[in-house]
């Protein structure tokens, strides 16, 4: 059996997502300054200040392990790893098999333990602080990622993400409330894990409110560049996940190369749809004191566990 | 999924009856209370109007008028004007930490289901599988009248309890003969007035609405 259109397809889609996600991230910052009434920069902006950051010379504090050199490789392997297994444009992929839900959530939680470690290896206040505020934000989120994903797992009878988004995308149209439920708590987890605005501010260096920010205070050029960049795809993989569960229609079948270029206009239509909602979220609400995150995450845990419930209730 | 698509429409209204019990549990503000009970009276007064159309049964229509002009106009105006008057509108109550009341919420909820499957099984409406959801809001309302201290939120957790049995008539049976169903909803508006002035009684006894003054009361 000949595997080389699928593996061709496997690179072309993790490389995809790898190259597209500063491109959101531009689109995002570019939806919230015209949201904001300011002129909006560049959309190509992310890929100037990661261009800018590869060109400087990297320093690092002379009281670090390697854990703190090597953590950026890591961030961003894991991250192009995710997007190698999300199914974004084809459900067969030869990397399928590894796409288990569970699996995922276990990569993304390698990533958070390796930027952790690293934020408390430079052995600065700001570090440490931003570590275990991520660690709280990070032990909250995944129970309510993984209910969420279980909910999905439970109507299409599997934990792999390839044959739920087949089941999802090929049922009849019907109103599931479970899905509902789910895709809300996805959503609060989404933006509590890609430190967006109700708990985080991804454009503040204000040292009170930093999370995300404060844990990467010590990186400089090219490592800061790989965990900027390697954010960017995990705020894309996070939305490329949300299409496959809850709006998976366009992707392409298995092999059929002619509905590429149907499913790359579907994704660039999501994904810019996608990133205009997070822009307004962000400009409707404020950011949250750190207190109540574990209230906003422990709702996302109740919608997420709700939906669940309601699966087994209703059958829908 | 060979459901009809009404009765899919009433699962998803009672999923967000559910979503409502949980929202006023975990609420602090009396106005924003108040708004919830008027959005879960909506919720329920278009699954009944569903469930009349679905089934053509001419009095579910007058209960679902009746739940509109009662529960989402009448009974919420009727508690703004209280709450204005006691000076109460930006209360803000301090409970036992919210996390823990939505997990014996979650807890409750998961009780209600198990009990309710059995039940559902044996119905033949086409709104059996909701029968749950509404045992769950009725002891969702329960749970807020035992951990709320004011006496306001422990009124509009009874008024939610009402909702929840009311949608539980409707989902098991198609609703109660009309003549009963006037009854309760009359019980009900005379039952939130005569809270209201149960309220001024409280206040003018203690200077608080804080029930745990009425301990006070005992006989020695």
């Amino acid at each position: 059996m000949d595997q080389a259109p699928g593996i061709a397809l496997q690179l072309l889609q993790s490389i995809l997502v790898v190259s597209a996600a500063p491109l959101v991230l531009g689109w995002v910052n570019m939806c919230r300054a015209w949201l904001q009434n300011r002129s909006a920069p560049s959309i190509r902006l992310p890929y100037y200040t990661l261009v800018k950051l590869f060109h400087k010379d990297a320093v690092i504090a002379s009281t670090t392990s390697p854990i703190f050199r090597v953590t950026p490789y890591v961030l961003f392997g894991c991250m192009w790893l995710a997007a190698g297994i999300v199914p974004v444009l084809a459900t067969d992929l030869p990397f399928a098999p590894a796409a288990d839900i569970i699996a995922l959530v276990g990569l993304f939680a390698t990533a958070r333990v390796f930027a952790a470690l690293a934020a408390m290896d430079t052995g600065t206040s700001f570090g440490g602080l931003g570590a275990r505020r991520e660690m709280l934000v990070g032990f909250l989120a995944e129970p309510a990622m993984l209910m969420t994903l279980f909910t999905a797992a439970f109507i299409s009878g599997s934990t792999q993400l390839t044959t739920i988004v087949e089941s999802l995308a090929h049922r009849e149209f019907a109103i599931y409330p479970s899905l509902a439920f789910a895709a809300v708590a996805f959503l609060m987890v989404l933006l509590a894990e890609n430190a967006r605005i109700p708990v985080d501010n991804p454009a503040t260096h204000l040292e009170l409110t930093m999370l995300h920010e404060a844990m990467i205070l010590e990186y400089s050029a090219r490592h800061l560049a790989l965990v900027e960049w390697a954010a960017a795809i995990k705020l894309v993989v996070y939305m490329t996940i949300g299409f496959a569960l809850f709006a998976p229609w366009g992707i392409a079948e298995a092999g059929d190369w002619g509905a590429m270029p149907l499913a790359l206009a579907a994704l660039a239509g999501k994904l810019a749809l996608a990133g205009a909602g997070l822009a307004l979220i962000e400009t409707f609400l404020a950011k949250m004191r750190l207190f109540l995150v574990s209230e906003f995450l422990s709702g996302a845990f109740l919608l997420a566990v709700l939906g669940m419930l309601t699966h087994f209730l209703v059958r829908g | 999924m060979s459901e009809p698509l009404s009765s899919q429409f009433v699962n998803l209204l009672a999923a967000l009856l559910l979503l409502l019990a949980f929202a006023m549990l975990s609420q602090r503000r009396v106005l924003t209370l108040i708004k919830l009970l008027a959005w879960q009276g909506a919720a329920l007064a278009a699954s009944t109007a569903i469930v009349a159309y679905a089934t053509g049964q001419m009095h579910l229509y007058f209960s679902a008028g009746l739940t509109l002009v009662l529960k989402v106009i009448l009974i919420p105006w009727v508690l703004h004007r209280l709450i204005d008057r006691l000076y109460i509108r930006w209360d803000v109550e301090t409970l036992i930490n919210i996390p823990t009341t939505m997990l014996t919420g979650i807890g409750l909820a998961i009780f209600a289901f198990s009990l309710a499957t059995p039940i559902s099984q044996m119905a033949s409406t086409i709104t059996r599988s909701t029968l749950g959801i509404a045992l769950a809001t009725v002891l969702l309302s329960f749970l807020m009248m035992i951990v709320r201290r004011k006496a306001v939120p422990q009124v509009i957790g009874f008024l939610a309890m009402e909702n929840g049995l009311f949608f539980a008539a409707t989902s098991a049976t198609y609703g109660m003969p009309l003549v009963v169903e006037l009854g309760v909803a009359l019980d009900v508006l005379v039952g939130t007035f005569i809270f209201g002035i149960f309220f001024f009684h409280i206040r003018e006894q203690f200077d608080s609405l804080d029930i745990r003054h009425m301990e006070k009361l005992r006989e020695d």
